[in-house]
């Protein structure tokens, strides 16, 4: 299964990754806040993910890493 | 056989600096220091070495600042209204503790002024050339062969203590010819330039030349430690020339083109019975100001003659301490004191005393 | 697993202190990338401008000067010419590239100095709250043009890519945008130009990035990628101005 992991910490809830998912997989987390205060991306349906990156490409932290199955 | 070659002041200062290792010039046109640039553009391409003509004095002297920074030996030279637009950088490069050459050829101002010799960036060049708090070395030549060894000195205190020299001369100095010996410059033990952005190339962590701090504590900290080297060179680096102070009751005190004439007034004084002598200040930051104190103990007054409307006579008031009556002397906006009025100013002073 | 996006490693691993959504980080990124693809961490000086980008010399593991405002490409001139096998670039905003610093870029260009300019180009004074720029685009409303930038008062903006074409020493002069995947996939390659560019020693090379500053906008971030489409796009329009070489006599 590909894989996206969030550096929740460093994330700033912009939402861009959110905006430009393809699949539609990705929310700002309203019921989490990181320590700046921010509610982080996550992603909400791993099994979909198609491992465009698209959501590191649009992100202006490098909050985003993506793994492809091999 | 001798090694003097005769040659302009605004020459010998790009020969010395040649000879100093200094391979790079920045500059941009202004009389009277132009032949600095000329002899760079002449010579430097024929010993492997680069004179860029900048769009302006702000980018020549930023243009010093990256080569600075990579760790080069380097220099820019203008004239007053020049070094106005420099201090923008000046204060830049010495927030960033790197050392490089500035070289003033001073003309009248203020504005435009005119284009005769002149002293009147004393205080630009001691206190306030560029905003914040820093200091300059700045030495003062008072010959051709001065323009020479002072330039190739000034390139050393740069780079010994991190930080930006100037040479403040004159365009009389700028423009007269004098036999010069570059034979005679000292070598000195300088500093490996760990500090320098030259690309780490994988062999050390990145090196980062920057004048910012955010956190007031740490500027505060980063000033107090440019400080602790500004004591140092204030303690090591005092320079100046003592003439006739041995039995002297006036002493005058003047830097540059003007210590010249003192010499020749001091002559005509002591002709009609004036024990007077000259304390010349070769470095105008640090001032010999300690020197000054210890000659107020045994002198009866000073007399500061400057080519200015008076500005080092305020160093010399606060170094002689209100010990002695500190007077001045000056012609102003170009024009040179003639030995006469200064001989018959020293006269003058004898009389009051 | 294999990776197929990760940050880079010439990018410092520390946060960015850039607002929500503006796209510099994005920028920052793609000259991280494309140093570590290029291979030149350990040879490349960059030049930090003043702006919102003043902070960059924490970004980028490569060794870092910080300029005066405008001064850049400058400074930029004096590490190059006396090092001649440094590859250096200036990330400047357009205050500092097209207002204060317009005589330094121009001059820069026209010698055909070898050196790479990433210029972010959001029509607006980013770090001092949202001033007019040089950029701003007519009829923009910032804090110092309340009513709409009027070109009979404050007069037309500046295209600089358009302009710098014109000159000699110009190798590259390319407007791209970092809006979309896309886009910024374009942005991607047209910056790893700019700096194969020097490392090939074809001369300036600048790129212009159209850039969003969500914050002093006043727009979230998503709309103001949307603004940039709408309003920066039609007054800048991306492509390449200059694809060559400077112009240069023979050693």
């Amino acid at each position: 299964m590909n894989k996206v992991t969030f550096r929740t910490e460093r994330c700033k809830g912009c939402g861009l990754c959110v905006d430009v998912c393809p699949k539609k997989i990705l929310a700002l987390d309203t019921a989490a806040l990181n320590s700046k205060g921010y509610h982080p991306a996550v992603i909400t349906d791993q099994a979909k993910c198609i491992a465009c990156a698209m959501c590191a490409t649009m992100c202006p932290d490098c909050v985003i890493k993506v793994e492809k199955d091999a | 056989m001798s090694n003097k070659v005769l040659m302009k002041g605004n020459e010998a200062i790009a020969e010395a600096a040649i000879s100093a290792g200094c391979l790079y010039f920045f500059g941009y046109p202004i009389t009277p220091q132009t032949e600095v640039a000329e002899y760079m553009a002449r010579r430097l391409p024929k010993v492997g070495g680069l004179c860029l003509q900048a769009e302006s004095e702000v980018a020549a002297i930023n243009m010093l600042m990256g080569a600075s920074a990579a760790g080069t030996r380097a220099m820019t030279s203008s004239s007053s209204p020049g070094i106005s637009l420099k201090s923008e950088g000046i204060s830049y490069i010495a927030g960033c503790d790197l050392p490089c050459l500035v070289v003033n050829v001073q003309r009248g101002g203020p504005g435009l002024g005119g284009i005769q010799p002149s002293q009147q960036d004393y205080y630009q060049a001691t206190r306030g050339v560029g905003h914040g708090d820093l200091r300059l070395i700045v030495l003062a030549p008072s010959s051709v062969q001065e323009m020479a060894s002072l330039t190739a000195e000034a390139f050393d205190l740069a780079d010994t203590y991190r930080m930006p020299a100037m040479l403040l001369a004159d365009g009389a100095l700028g423009q007269m010819m004098e036999p010069v010996d570059f034979s005679v410059f000292p070598k000195r033990e300088l500093p490996e330039k760990t500090w320098a952005t030259n690309g780490h190339g994988g062999a050390r962590k990145k090196n980062i030349v920057n004048s910012l701090f955010i956190d007031p504590n740490e500027l505060e900290n980063s000033i107090r430690a440019r400080y602790e080297r500004y004591a140092k060179v204030e303690e090591n680096e005092v320079r100046y020339e003592e003439y006739m102070t041995e039995d002297a009751e006036i002493i005058l005190v003047a830097f540059g083109i003007t210590a010249r004439i003192a010499k020749s007034a001091i002559t005509e004084a002591r002709a009609k019975g004036v024990k007077a002598g000259l304390l010349r200040p070769i470095t105008l930051w640090p001032f010999p100001k300690k020197r000054l104190g210890e000659l107020a103990d045994r002198a009866k007054a000073f007399l500061s003659v400057e080519m200015s409307m008076g500005q080092m006579v305020d160093d010399v008031r606060l170094a002689v301490n209100g010990k002695k009556p500190v007077s001045f002397f000056g012609r102003t906006g170009g024009i040179i004191p003639s030995v006469e009025e200064v001989a018959a100013e020293i006269m003058k002073l004898a009389e009051s005393l | 697993m294999k990776t197929v996006f990760d940050r880079p490693e010439a990018l410092s691993d520390v946060p960015l202190h850039y607002c929500p959504g503006c796209t510099h980080g994005i920028v920052h990124r793609l000259v991280a990338e494309t140093i570590d693809e290029l291979g030149i961490l350990g040879q490349t000086v960059g030049i930090a401008p003043v702006g919102c980008s003043v902070f960059a010399y924490n970004y980028f593991e490569c060794d870092m000067i910080e300029a005066a405002h405008g001064r850049a490409p400058a400074v930029a001139t004096g590490v190059k010419r006396t090092h001649p096998d440094t590859v250096v670039f200036t990330y400047q905003g357009d205050g500092d590239l097209a207002a204060i610093g317009t005589a330094e870029t121009v001059h820069a260009a026209t010698r055909g100095e070898n050196i790479t300019v990433i210029f972010i180009n959001n029509c607006i004074y980013g770090m001092t709250g949202g001033q007019m720029a040089p950029t701003t685009i007519p009829g923009q409303v910032t804090t110092t043009s309340p009513y709409g930038r009027k070109r009979n008062v404050q007069g037309s903006p500046i295209r600089v890519c358009e302009m710098l074409s014109t000159l000699d020493g110009v190798a590259l002069a390319a407007r791209v945008s970092v809006d979309c995947p896309k886009n910024i996939l374009t942005a991607k390659k047209t910056i790893q130009k700019a700096f194969r560019n020097q490392i090939d020693k074809k001369g300036f090379s600048i790129v212009e990035v159209l850039s969003t500053c969500p914050t002093n906008w006043g727009l979230a971030p998503k709309d103001a990628l949307e603004w940039l489409r709408q309003n920066m796009i039609p007054y800048y329009p991306l492509g390449v101005y200059k694809d060559g070489e400077a112009i240069r006599d023979a050693e």
